[in-house]
């Protein structure tokens, strides 16, 4: 059976990855691949590594870093941030990038999902979308989550799947970062409305919301950042817990 | 040790040649005929749409080099795809040296098959060493039916081949070389053939 995927996300600027990472034997926290290659042993199945530089320039060190990743860590990994055309993706996946995630630049301009897709395939474009729960409906948001759009998170998410995207990458701005599990209910919603894989983030902060996003919120695949960075959640551990659970992972 | 990948502007080669870099092993990315015949393995890797692809092959008339080929060839993903004999997926024909169609899932999955599933009854001198059910890793829409050239099994809504052999010729569905270690080891076995 296909198994459910646990993604650690690493946030990288200029080429480094931020955020406190607080992992044991590791010579430079820093250092993207080495923390790669780090995750890649430890159980990870993908890695999303998510640009937040804000210059052209430091983008460019970021494709250095992809180049780097690709020679030495063997399992799949994704690269989002900052991607707004063809040429953009282009280099990315050239340097060994397995999948590329387009999120603000997809709402402003959506063919570029289909130029992605019939270009590239749709295995290799995530659409990430960023969300926020107003009064009773869910919006997309732009920009790390701080533009508020008037669009439909269902509508959009059912248009990136028509546009050709190969995954949805669903962050619940209501979550992320309150460590008190995933946002559920959109995402079983998201997951039976659509015939592509779902990764559910925003809100990781226990086994436990791992077992309920798969159960619960019929996510393919969970994405984690701080749980992971800082050693409270080992990824072997939380498999062999969702195993117990009956659900399908990969140890 | 002569190892090429074919190069015919079908999608990420970096990861296959940096996966055979940690294996200590030189490949050469080339589109040259007498390169690829000259070769002791050549990899004929592929991700994107079929039918493009199948263009591209034709453009180049690799399309006639690769069925001729007498050394081992493994294809990966849309390379295994591209060996059978029709393909779903633009309703393509394939290089038919495995004698076998390529379907798409339906809909009662999701579509692309994202990740990491087992492989299972597995025969053939590639899988010397790996596991039956071991995880690999796979991206893709279509699959191949099973068939008398079936080396490896998967299941994703109903069983169909992960990986086929016909004399010199290997197709896998999965990605060896983003499959950790025991990717890894599958495409060792592919050069010590």
């Amino acid at each position: 059976m296909l198994t459910k995927r646990i993604i650690p996300c690493l946030d990288i600027k200029d080429g480094r990855t931020v955020k406190g990472i607080n992992f044991v034997n590791l010579r430079d926290a820093g250092d993207p691949v080495e923390l790669a290659k780090q995750y890649a042993k430890k159980g990870a199945d993908e890695l999303v590594f998510l640009d937040i530089s804000a210059t052209k320039e430091a983008r460019k060190t970021t494709r250095e870093m992809v180049l780097k990743v690709a020679e030495q860590v063997n399992i799949p990994f994704t690269v989002g941030g900052g991607i707004s055309s063809v040429e953009d993706v282009y280099i990315l996946l050239n340097n060994g990038a397995d999948k590329i995630s387009i999120n603000s630049s997809a709402v402003k301009r959506p063919e570029l999902i289909n130029n992605l897709a019939n270009k590239y395939g749709s295995q290799c474009v995530v659409v990430a979308i960023d969300a926020k729960k107003i009064n009773s409906s869910w919006n997309v948001h732009l920009a790390g989550g701080s533009i508020p759009t008037k669009i439909d998170v269902f509508d959009w998410a059912k248009e990136v799947e028509s546009r050709g995207a190969g995954e949805i990458l669903f962050t619940s701005m209501n979550h992320d970062g309150t460590k008190n599990g995933f946002a559920n209910d959109v995402l079983a919603k998201l997951s039976s409305e659509l015939n592509i894989p779902v990764i559910a983030s925003g809100g990781a902060g226990k086994q436990q919301h791992f077992i309920d996003v798969f159960k619960q919120g019929k996510a393919d695949a969970a994405l984690a950042a701080s749980v992971f960075h800082f050693g409270e959640i080992n990824i072997v551990d939380l498999k062999k817990t969702l195993k117990q659970q009956q659900i399908e992972v990969r140890l | 040790m002569k190892v090429v990948i074919i190069d015919y502007g079908a999608g990420n080669i970096k990861s296959i040649q940096f996966a055979f870099q940690r294996l200590g092993i030189n490949t050469e990315l080339t589109s040259s005929k007498s390169t690829i015949l000259k070769a002791d393995k050549v990899i004929f890797p592929g991700v994107g749409e079929a039918s493009s692809a199948m263009n591209m092959l034709q453009h180049s008339s690799l399309d006639r080099l690769i069925p001729n080929l007498q050394q081992p060839v493994l294809g990966i993903c849309l390379g295994m795809q591209l060996l059978c004999k029709y393909t779903e997926e633009g309703s393509t024909h394939g290089l038919g040296i495995f004698d076998v169609k390529v379907k798409k899932f339906d809909t009662r999955v999701k579509v692309p098959q994202v990740g990491w599933n087992v492989i299972k009854d597995l025969k053939s001198d590639v899988f010397v060493g790996i596991p039956e059910k071991s995880y690999m890793y796979l991206v893709h829409s279509y699959y191949a039916e099973i068939c008398d050239e079936t080396i490896s099994k998967t299941d994703y809504g109903l069983e169909y081949t992960s990986a086929l052999q016909k004399k010199n010729f290997y197709g896998v569905q999965f990605h060896p070389e983003k499959s950790g270690d025991l990717g890894e080891q599958i495409l060792k076995n592919f050069i010590e053939i």
